[in-house]
């Protein structure tokens, strides 16, 4: 195994997205990513047996594209890596089973690897060169809203909080409904929102409350702020009057902004850490990266946002996080891990 | 022909076969283990087989029927296999191997049977098999005229046809009939899992009143 410049084939399969990606240590050859989104949105969210099945039909192809894209032959190949966890257990099982039988046919070993400690490796594939460390991480997807303080990519992730009740990103979708946008919600609402007020309703901030901080300082929390969202809705609609769709809209994502925003600058502050990186699909969400802009800035903080595609869910940050193991002289996964879906962060890679 | 076969249909079974000779099988019969065995398993069957990876010829999987979640780590890994060794991907009917190794001593007298499967939710997967010829191998002996299709488990299914409720399927027998398929010239299913029900999913409605 070439541990110097390792080339490594990652697979996620944790949500919706079949992902398989091929690095060369920290240089991106292929990021391949197949999407089940459109079977879900009818249902209005990722709905888990729909996303399994779309898994196994998408990763043969997947692995097939991604080795073409990258110009390389299989057998090149010194190691195979997974998202074994956090995630969808289902959908994660058919990466794992993808992995393990892929890494035997090739005798190649395989590294099983955190999905969240994934988001924040993507950052290495960054051509303006590796972010430092320590740095907080804000990861924003339909699938998690986490906070993370990470010392060391390879050895030292600490969760500081995450969602209690929905994901930010399963926020927008609820959100899109009332307003009776598509799913999925965040492009739509972004869209609505660019002709609204975002200071013409004044939506909750979730676990913002001195009382909630003392518990829950950097955990997040957008159930109330959807509810609270309904309840203007409703009260408008019974009233006869008109629903602004656009006022609303805009009022939310600047409500949902600000929390995930002051919660990450604060964890920032409080740590004494001056670099914050942002990742997960939402990050996809302009007003969220130009306020953090600001707010960096103001704050003296380095920002980083990895490449769009390199910040949805995709195998590319998988292999990016195993190769850096690899550099650190981490040992291959035994082969019996499974899939946890609860997986900690502080379980960077199966031993 | 060498064959890697892998079934995660009940449990996670994993043979190696050489023509019609099982070289080797495993198991594990635990039924919520497929993720964490499927790689040791592989690993075990070749070894115990004397077999090393760029020897296996083709890979063998079991489509099914049976419980998703488990199913698919054995399509998961059997596809991703035949991508890494390069070599076919062939598939075959779960249930059709359980009536191979039934038939191996069982069912030398009966003319017909069924074969059933637990599909949860008080459900049953089944196909019915007719004997064709006694005489022949077992992979030859009979052929699949019902099924797999799902019944309430507690329904008098054929009831004047011996029923067999089989809680393991044999990985060694799903080459035993990708073999009698390659002499006999005769095809094998896609490679399309038997999930036999819709994924579970409620059409949205429309936003529910909170106040
Ligand atoms: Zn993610």
């Amino acid at each position: 195994m070439n541990r110097t410049v390792p080339l490594v084939l990652g697979i996620e399969s944790s949500c919706d997205e079949t992902g398989v990606g091929i690095v060369r240590g920290r240089e991106l050859l292929a990021n391949v990513i197949s999407s089940s989104m459109d079977e879900h949105a009818r249902y209005g969210g990722v709905v888990p047996e729909v996303a399994a099945r779309a898994h196994l039909e998408a990763i043969a192809p997947a692995i097939r594209e991604a080795v073409q894209r990258a110009g390389i032959s299989l057998s090149d190949l010194d190691a195979v890596a997974v998202a074994n966890g956090p995630g969808l257990a289902g959908a994660l099982m058919v990466g794992v089973g993808a992995a393990k039988a892929l890494g035997l046919s090739l005798n190649k070993p395989v590294f099983a690897v955190n999905h969240l400690v994934g988001h924040v490796g993507a950052d290495v594939l960054n051509t303006e060169g590796a972010l430092d460390y320590p740095t907080i991480a804000l990861l924003v997807s339909g699938g998690h809203t986490s906070l993370l303080h990470v010392r060391d990519l390879t050895r030292d992730v600490e969760m500081l909080g995450e969602t209690i009740d929905d994901a930010a990103g399963e926020a927008f979708d609820k959100v899109a409904r009332l307003l009776g946008l598509p799913y999925p919600g965040g492009p739509h609402i972004d869209r609505v929102a660019a002709d609204g007020d975002p200071k013409a309703f004044r939506f909750p901030r979730g676990l913002t409350l001195p009382k909630d901080m003392e518990k829950h300082r950097y955990d997040f929390s957008f159930s109330g702020l959807k509810t609270a969202v309904a309840r203007t809705v409703e009260k408008l609609t019974d009233a006869g009057e008109p629903v602004p769709t656009a006022d609303i809209a805009a009022s939310f994502r600047e409500a949902v902004i600000d929390v995930l925003l002051t919660k990450a600058f604060a964890a920032c502050a409080d740590l004494g850490v001056p670099r914050l990186l942002l990742g997960g699909g939402v990050t996809a969400n302009a007003r969220l990266r130009a306020e953090a802009e600001r707010r960096a800035a103001l704050a003296g903080v380095e920002l980083r946002i990895p490449p769009f595609e390199l910040c949805t869910d995709n195998g590319a940050m998988i292999a990016a996080l195993a190769s850096e193991l690899i550099m650190a002289g981490a040992e291959p996964s035994n082969l019996s891990f499974g899939a946890d879906s609860t997986l900690p962060v502080t379980h960077i890679y199966a031993e | 022909m060498i064959r890697l076969c892998i079934d995660t249909s009940i449990g996670t079974s994993v043979a190696v076969t050489d023509g019609s000779i099982i070289r080797a099988e495993v198991n594990e019969f635990d039924s919520m283990r497929h993720a964490e065995v499927i790689g040791d398993l592989i690993r075990a069957a070749c070894d115990a087989a004397g077999v090393s990876h760029h020897e296996i010829e083709a890979v063998v999987a079991g489509v099914g029927p049976g419980p998703f979640t488990g199913l698919r780590v054995g399509l998961a890994a059997a596809s991703a296999y035949s991508v890494g060794a390069n070599i076919p991907l062939l598939s075959v009917v779960s249930h059709d191997a359980i009536a191979v190794e039934l038939g191996e001593d069982l069912l030398a007298d009966e003319v017909e049977f069924v074969v059933t499967t637990d599909a949860r939710r008080r459900e049953i997967a089944w196909s019915r098999y007719v004997v064709l010829d006694p005489a022949a191998r077992p992979a030859e002996r009979f052929v699949r005229a019902d099924g797999p299709e799902l019944a309430k488990a507690d329904d008098a299914l054929l009831p004047h046809v011996p029923r067999i409720d089989a809680d393991h399927v044999s990985a060694g027998r799903l080459g035993l009939l990708a073999q009698a398929a390659f002499e006999n010239d005769t095809e094998l299913p896609p490679f399309l899992p038997l999930y036999l029900r819709s994924p579970d999913v409620t059409m949205s409605t429309g936003p529910k009143r909170v106040s």
